[in-house]
């Protein structure tokens, strides 16, 4: 199979972008400015010494976890990369618990358990990554894999960085999908450096060129512009949902802050921060909403005042018991299945029941006299 | 009741929670047409079919960070690795994405993985294993290891129904070589230890294969009354049943088939030493396997290996103590 690489419009905007209306497209702004000062607070409130461990963000990325996450729906299944706040956003997770989780305070996701973007809200239908990467492209497999053999209309997708191409679980979950033909949407988040190292020490052939290797199709788009990035992963949750198997979406941004907070990047030439400065993926959409006749600073003022919200009710929010510290290491009731998140496209408004993940009837019929599959 | 050997018990069940379950899926390596490596699985396909008896690729990182993906949208990975020893390649989906996963976020992950482990048969080093220990020190990973059919099969059922991570080792050397009644239908063992042999001057302590080796080694020792206290469960560990076996024979050998350093029987001693050392009448002793790699040659094999003969002579120098 072809390698199908996607060319941008020469100015970065997608060919098209006839999915999505103007709420559609403000929401993605949203979600990047609301992911964008979450961080900015965040960092503020680690340099105050409120934020234990360490800090890592997304800025300059917002576009890819935006624009990717905002083409799932509600039941489909997402394993989230650390650079990928937006998508959790999408979801549904609020941004007092996003704080809480960031402060080890007992109301953020984990409720201490695990700090920084290491989240999912079961709830929501995420799953947390793990630090070493990309273990998640595995589970999202496998999601995939239940989700075929149960013949459900529903997708996985997860994110992963240029490094994870050097790892072994890269190759088996590649391979894994591909030999089974499954409903996953692989995004790769090429932001050209893993921690120090540049992507000519990563690997000799541009890892988007291996989805072919494995059966099926890879792209590569402009991982700055949302729109473009929520074009490709429709297309590719489209392609999974028809059997066409899984797609690799290679999303290429830049890094614009250190690995983490005490990483000044001092490898990186200045030039090439300055460049991608220019492409910085929410100037781009506010200057499209702007042409629109988008009010974009009434949009940025709310997300403001949501983050201002957010972060006293964090700072209130109580710490964890230690007295709970051994607690919940095993479940002790019925395993209970991911949860549905939000979805909140305009296109799943418009389709039919099934497009926004649901399952067909007489498809799920697991388990007689049991629970067939997960709680709606 | 029927009389089935171990392997055939677990056969049995797997087949039971297929029948049963259809959340219940088979992955692994040539367990589908083969019927895998120790025909576990033989002739599972035709009735079940090659989706729910699924041959993966030679990938355990894949076999089982997949399961877990399946898991946690509502599946009941039973996940087959192929020796024991290959989970070393599926160690860390096992240990940071799969036992990690309800502490972290709530979020349970039923999921078996068949460990067929174990030496006696010139497997050589990477085919006669016992990881068990590996598992016991990753939190979020239960553990358990049947020596008889019945429990094989209680416990295999047990562990499927488990909402949690089970580390299930089924040891290849009981696979054919012991037999016995086993209740039909659907029964879970629990993860708990019981009295393999009643007696109240010494008990052995062993789970797995070296129960075998623990009952044939004091069957008759000078006419001592000695206890083998068969674990089954390694994780959760059944400390009440140890210390009651400790306080009722006062003397204690603990019998591990894996290496010796960390192992399983280490665990057991630290219990003793900590909340049972009250009861004792003599030195805590420990038959293992050497710290080497399990070697080839069945001379060097049989040497590192706790035999009958090293277990009779540790019981028989503790009893006179």
């Amino acid at each position: 199979m072809a390698t199908d690489i996607a060319e941008p419009a020469a100015d970065g905007a997608p060919a098209t972008n006839a999915h999505l209306l103007l709420d559609d497209r403000i929401w993605l702004l949203r979600a990047m400015l609301l992911m964008r000062g979450l961080e900015e607070r965040a960092m503020t409130l680690y340099r105050q010494g409120k934020v234990p461990g360490s800090f890592y963000d997304g800025c300059g990325q917002e576009a890819v976890s935006a624009g990717a996450a905002f083409a799932m729906g509600r039941r489909d299944r997402l394993c989230i990369l650390h650079r990928d706040l937006a998508a959790h956003l999408i979801r549904g997770v609020s941004p007092a618990r996003v704080l809480g989780q960031y402060l080890g305070r007992d109301t953020g996701v984990t409720r201490g358990r695990d700090g920084n973007v290491h989240f999912g809200d079961r709830h929501l239908g995420c799953v947390g990554m793990v630090s070493m990467l990309p273990d998640m492209m595995l589970v999202a497999t496998g999601m995939a894999m239940a989700f075929k053999l149960r013949g459900e209309r529903r997708c996985a997708m997860t994110w992963f960085g240029d490094g994870s191409t050097s790892r072994g679980d890269f190759h088996e979950a590649m391979n894994w999908a591909g030999v089974q033909r499954l409903p996953v949407v692989f995004v790769l988040e090429n932001n050209q450096y893993a921690y120090s190292t540049p992507l000519d020490k990563q690997f000799a052939v541009d890892p988007v060129e291996r989805a072919a290797a494995y059966g099926f199709v890879g792209l590569t788009v402009d991982g700055n512009d949302v729109e473009a990035v929520f074009e490709a992963a429709r297309a590719a949750r489209e392609r999974a949902l028809d059997g066409g198997g899984p797609t690799l979406i290679e999303a290429v941004t830049m890094r614009m802050h250190g690995h983490a907070a005490h990483d000044d990047m001092k490898y990186v030439p200045k030039e090439q921060v300055e460049e991608w400065r220019k492409r910085d993926p929410i100037d781009r959409q506010e200057a499209r909403l702007r042409e629109a006749g988008v009010d974009v600073e009434s949009v940025r003022a709310s997300v403001q005042a949501e983050i201002d919200a957010a972060t006293e009710e964090a700072l209130a929010a109580p710490m964890p018991d230690p007295a709970s510290a051994v607690d919940g290491l095993f479940c002790e009731g019925e395993a209970e299945p991911l949860g549905d998140g939000q979805a909140p496209w305009s296109g799943f408004r418009s389709e039919q029941p099934d497009d926004s993940g649901t399952t067909r009837s007489g498809e799920a019929g697991l388990r007689a006299g049991g629970v067939p599959e997960e709680s709606v | 009741m029927a009389t089935l050997t171990y392997l055939q018990a677990i056969s049995a069940a797997l087949r039971d929670e297929l029948r049963s379950d259809e959340r219940v899926l088979l992955m692994g390596e040539d367990i589908g047409v083969f019927g895998g490596a120790f025909k576990v699985t033989d002739g599972f396909v035709a009735e079940f079919g090659s989706d729910r008896v699924m041959d993966t690729p030679l990938a355990e990182s894949g076999i089982i960070g997949t399961a877990v993906g399946a898991a946690v949208v509502g599946m009941r990975p039973v996940c087959e690795m192929q020796f024991a020893d290959f989970i070393s390649c599926g160690f860390d989906q096992l240990v940071n994405v799969a036992g990690k996963m309800h502490y972290r976020q709530g979020l349970a992950v039923p999921i078996t993985v068949r460990l067929p482990s174990g030496g006696g048969f010139s497997g050589g080093p990477f085919h006669s294993q016992n990881p068990e220990a590996w598992f016991m020190h990753s939190p979020g990973i239960k553990v358990v290891a049947p020596s008889s059919a019945e429990d094989a099969k209680g416990l295999l059922h047990a562990a499927i129904h488990d909402p949690n991570p089970v580390c299930f080792m089924e040891h290849k050397h009981l696979y054919r070589r012991v037999k016995g009644e086993v209740p039909d239908g659907i029964f879970e063992t629990p993860f708990s230890a019981r009295v393999a042999r009643p007696g109240s001057d010494l008990v052995v302590i062993a789970y797995g294969a070296m129960v075998h080796t623990a009952l044939e080694a004091t069957e008759d020792l000078d006419g001592a009354s000695v206890e083998v206290l068969d674990l089954r469960s390694l994780v959760p560990l059944d400390e009440e049943a140890i210390l009651d076996s400790v306080e009722r024979c006062s003397k204690v050998v603990i019998v591990d088939e894996a290496n010796s350093t960390c192992a399983a029987g280490a665990q057991v001693a630290a219990v003793i030493a900590e909340r049972g050392f009250e009861s004792l009448d003599g030195p805590v002793v420990r038959v293992a396997a050497a710290d080497v790699p399990i070697p080839f040659s069945p001379p060097l094999e049989q040497a590192v290996l706790p035999s009958v003969d090293r277990v009779r002579e540790a019981c028989r120098e503790l009893l006179a103590y």
